[in-house]
C-alpha cells in the first residue's frame, strides 16, 4: 500500500481541469498498488481553500492547502520546494498535469527529488513494485512503454488523457506554509497577458474548430470562429502553415511542434492534412474534415468528411449547429 | 556573453516510423537524423545574442554516441566557436541521467546563459533542460518564445495555456527554447569549411542512474476508416445527424 501526491494546478482561485484529472490518475494509481491514499497539494493566493473539497470529490482523501498571495502566479521555485519538501515524506508517486506549468515543475521536482521522471503518460500498469507507463513519443507517432524503477516517480499528465472521475468523498484539509517564500522566486512574473476573454483553451475544449491554408487568408477565420461561437464549447485552432503566414498566433498551432490535442470533436476546415499537422489532433474522438480535394489525407483519419467549398459548407454547418442548440 | 547550447540529435519528424525487431526501439534504417528541431532554434538564438551584444562564444554541448559530432559540426557550421561531446555508447531515456552529465560539464563552464530546446523529437519529454538548471542552482524557464538580455539579467515570455507569461531573471540561467522564436540558419559553404578546423573536444558523459527504461515500442493503432458524407452545403443535414446520433457530440 502506498500513497500518492498530486499537484493540484490552479490558476487564480480556480481549479484547473487538468488538477481533477491529475487527481482522478492518482486515484487509480493509489487503487492499483493497493489502496494508499491520494494526497493533493493546493497551491493559491487566498480563497483557493474553498477549492478543497472538490477535490476530495475526484478521489483525494487529504487535501494540503497552501494560501498565499505569492502564489497568484506561478511560483516555480516555491511550489517545487514545498512539493519536494511533502513528496519526501514517502510516497509511490507524485503526479503532476503536463500543462505549461506542469512541464516546466516536473523536471524541477525530480531534480529536487533524485527521482525518477516520466513526462506526459497516457496510461500506466502497477503491480507490487513494478510500474510501468506509456508515453507518445516521436510526437505522437510511436507509444513508449517505459519502465520506472524507484520511488517516488515523478509522473506527469496527458491533458484529457484521464476522464474526471468521481469518487466521492469527504477530504481531510491540512494547512500548510511555504516551503520557501514565493516573494523570493529568481524568476519573477512580471505580466500576465490574457488571451481574449472567455476564449477556451485548446488543451481543455470539448471542441476544437480549426483552420488551415484553404481559408485563403487571415479575414476568412471569421468563418471559423463564428462556427465555433455556435457551438458555445469551443476553440479555435490553426495548422502551422498559417502560423507560419502570421494569420493566426502561434499558440493556436496544432500539430508535432504545436499544442497536441484530444476533443471529443475536432473539425478541419480546408486542412490538408500533413502528418505535422496530423501528430497533434489524430487522437481527437470524433474528426470531421472539410476540404475541397477529396484526395486531401486529412479524409484519411477523418470520421466524416464533407468534399467541396469551404465558404458555403462552413456556414451552412454554423446555421445547422446554432439550430440544433437551440433545440436542446 | 559566454552561451551553451544543448543539443540532441533526433531522426527528420516528417519520418514515418517503423519498430525495430526487439520491439524496443524504432528501426533506423533509411531515417535522416540531424539536429533536433528545438535545439535549431536555441542554436539560433545564441548565436543572435552574441552578434548583437558583441564579443561572445557559443558553445554547443552535446550527449550521444560518436554520430553525434556530426550534429556538433552542424552547430559549428552555423557559427558556434567550438563543441564538447559528452560520450555514451547509446542515449538513455531518462532525461535526468542526461541532465546529470550536463551539469557536471556546465557547472564548471563559467557560461552566463545555458540553452536547450524546449524538448526532443524522440523522447517529446522536456526534461533534460529543466532539470540542468536545478541542478546547477540557477534559475530556469521553460519553453520560451521570446528572450531579451540586457545587463546582466533576462527577460522572456512564455506561452501558458490561453496566456502569456512575461518573467524577469538574473543570470546565469537555463532557458529552453520554444517554436517561432528564431529560424534556424543554414550553415554555408564558408560556415562549412570553417567547422571543420573547430575544437570539438570529447569526454566520457558522466551519467546519472538510469532509472526509466524502454520495455516496448509500438506504433499507434490506425483510426478506423471514415466515410465521406457528401458533397458541398448539400451534405451538413446528414453530418449533423452524424454528430448527433452516432458521434453524440452535438
Amino acid at each position: 500500500m502506498a500513497n500518492v501526491l498530486v499537484f493540484a494546478e490552479s490558476r487564480g482561485t480556480e481549479l484547473r481541469k487538468v488538477a481533477l484529472e491529475a487527481v482522478t490518475a492518482g486515484r487509480a494509481l493509489a487503487d492499483a498498488t493497493g489502496g494508499g491514499e491520494v494526497h493533493a497539494l493546493l497551491a493559491g493566493p487566498p480563497g483557493i481553500a474553498t477549492k478543497a473539497s472538490q477535490l476530495g470529490q475526484y478521489g483525494a482523501d487529504l487535501v494540503l492547502v497552501c494560501e498565499h498571495a505569492g502564489f497568484t502566479k506561478y511560483a516555480r521555485e516555491s511550489v517545487a520546494a514545498m512539493l519536494a519538501d511533502r513528496a519526501r515524506a514517502g510516497y509511490r508517486a507524485v503526479l503532476i498535469p503536463f500543462s505549461a506549468n506542469g512541464r516546466d515543475l516536473g523536471p524541477r521536482l525530480a531534480a529536487r527529488l533524485d527521482a525518477p521522471i516520466v513526462s506526459d503518460i497516457i496510461s500506466f500498469s502497477a503491480a507490487g513494485d513494478a510500474l510501468t507507463v506509456k508515453h507518445p513519443g516521436y510526437a505522437n507517432k510511436v507509444i513508449i512503454e517505459l519502465e520506472v524503477k524507484g520511488s517516488p516517480a515523478v509522473l506527469s499528465v496527458r491533458p484529457s488523457a484521464f476522464t474526471p472521475k468521481e469518487a466521492s468523498r469527504t477530504a481531510r484539509i491540512e494547512t500548510l506554509a511555504p516551503a520557501v517564500d514565493p516573494g523570493a522566486e529568481r524568476v519573477v512574473v512580471k505580466e500576465i497577458i490574457e488571451g481574449a476573454k472567455g476564449k477556451l483553451d485548446l488543451g481543455e475544449a470539448p471542441v476544437i474548430i480549426s483552420g488551415g491554408r484553404g481559408l485563403r487568408g487571415p479575414e476568412n477565420f471569421k468563418l471559423v470562429e463564428d462556427l465555433a461561437a455556435a457551438f458555445g464549447n469551443a476553440a479555435v485552432g490553426a495548422t502551422r502553415a498559417v502560423t507560419d503566414e502570421g494569420w493566426r498566433p502561434h499558440s493556436d498551432q496544432i500539430g508535432q511542434t504545436g499544442r497536441q490535442v484530444s476533443p471529443q470533436l475536432y473539425i478541419a476546415v480546408g486542412i490538408s492534412g500533413a502528418i505535422q499537422h496530423l501528430a497533434g489532433m489524430r487522437t481527437s474522438k470524433t474528426i470531421v474534415a472539410i476540404n475541397k480535394d477529396p484526395e486531401a489525407p486529412i479524409f484519411k483519419v477523418a470520421d466524416y468528411g464533407v468534399v467541396g467549398d469551404v465558404f458555403e459548407i462552413v456556414p451552412a454547418l454554423t446555421s445547422a449547429v446554432r439550430e440544433a442548440k437551440k433545440g436542446h | 556573453m559566454k552561451i551553451a547550447v544543448c543539443i540532441k540529435r533526433t531522426p527528420d519528424s516528417e519520418s514515418r516510423f517503423k519498430i525495430a525487431g526487439g520491439g524496443t526501439a524504432i528501426d533506423e534504417a533509411g531515417l535522416k537524423f540531424d539536429m533536433d528541431d528545438f535545439a535549431g532554434y536555441a542554436v539560433e538564438v545564441a548565436l543572435q545574442l552574441n552578434e548583437k551584444q558583441g564579443p561572445g562564444e557559443t558553445v554547443a554541448i552535446a550527449v550521444g554516441p560518436d554520430n553525434v559530432q556530426e550534429t556538433l559540426r552542424k552547430a559549428m557550421s552555423m557559427g558556434a566557436e567550438r563543441a564538447v561531446h559528452l560520450k555514451v555508447d547509446a542515449m538513455p531515456f531518462d532525461g535526468l541521467a542526461t541532465a546529470k552529465a550536463l551539469a557536471a560539464e556546465l557547472k564548471t563552464g563559467g557560461f552566463d546563459l545555458i540553452l536547450f530546446g524546449k524538448y526532443a523529437f524522440d523522447t517529446s519529454a522536456g526534461v533534460v533542460g529543466t532539470a540542468t538548471a536545478e541542478l546547477l542552482g540557477v534559475p530556469g524557464v521553460t519553453a520560451v518564445s521570446k528572450l531579451d538580455i540586457a545587463n546582466g539579467r533576462g527577460t522572456a515570455r512564455r506561452e501558458i495555456e490561453g496566456a502569456g507569461e512575461v518573467v524577469e531573471f538574473p543570470l546565469p540561467a537555463v532557458v529552453t527554447i520554444d517554436e517561432g522564436i528564431a529560424r534556424p540558419r543554414y550553415p554555408s559553404l564558408k560556415g562549412i569549411m570553417a567547422a571543420k578546423k573547430k575544437p570539438l573536444e570529447t569526454k566520457p558523459a558522466q551519467l546519472g542512474p538510469v532509472r526509466v527504461t524502454v520495455k516496448k515500442m509500438e506504433l499507434p493503432p490506425d483510426r478506423p476508416p471514415g466515410r465521406i458524407v457528401g458533397q458541398g452545403a448539400a451534405a451538413v443535414p446528414e453530418l449533423v445527424r452524424l454528430l448527433q446520433n452516432e458521434a453524440k457530440v452535438l
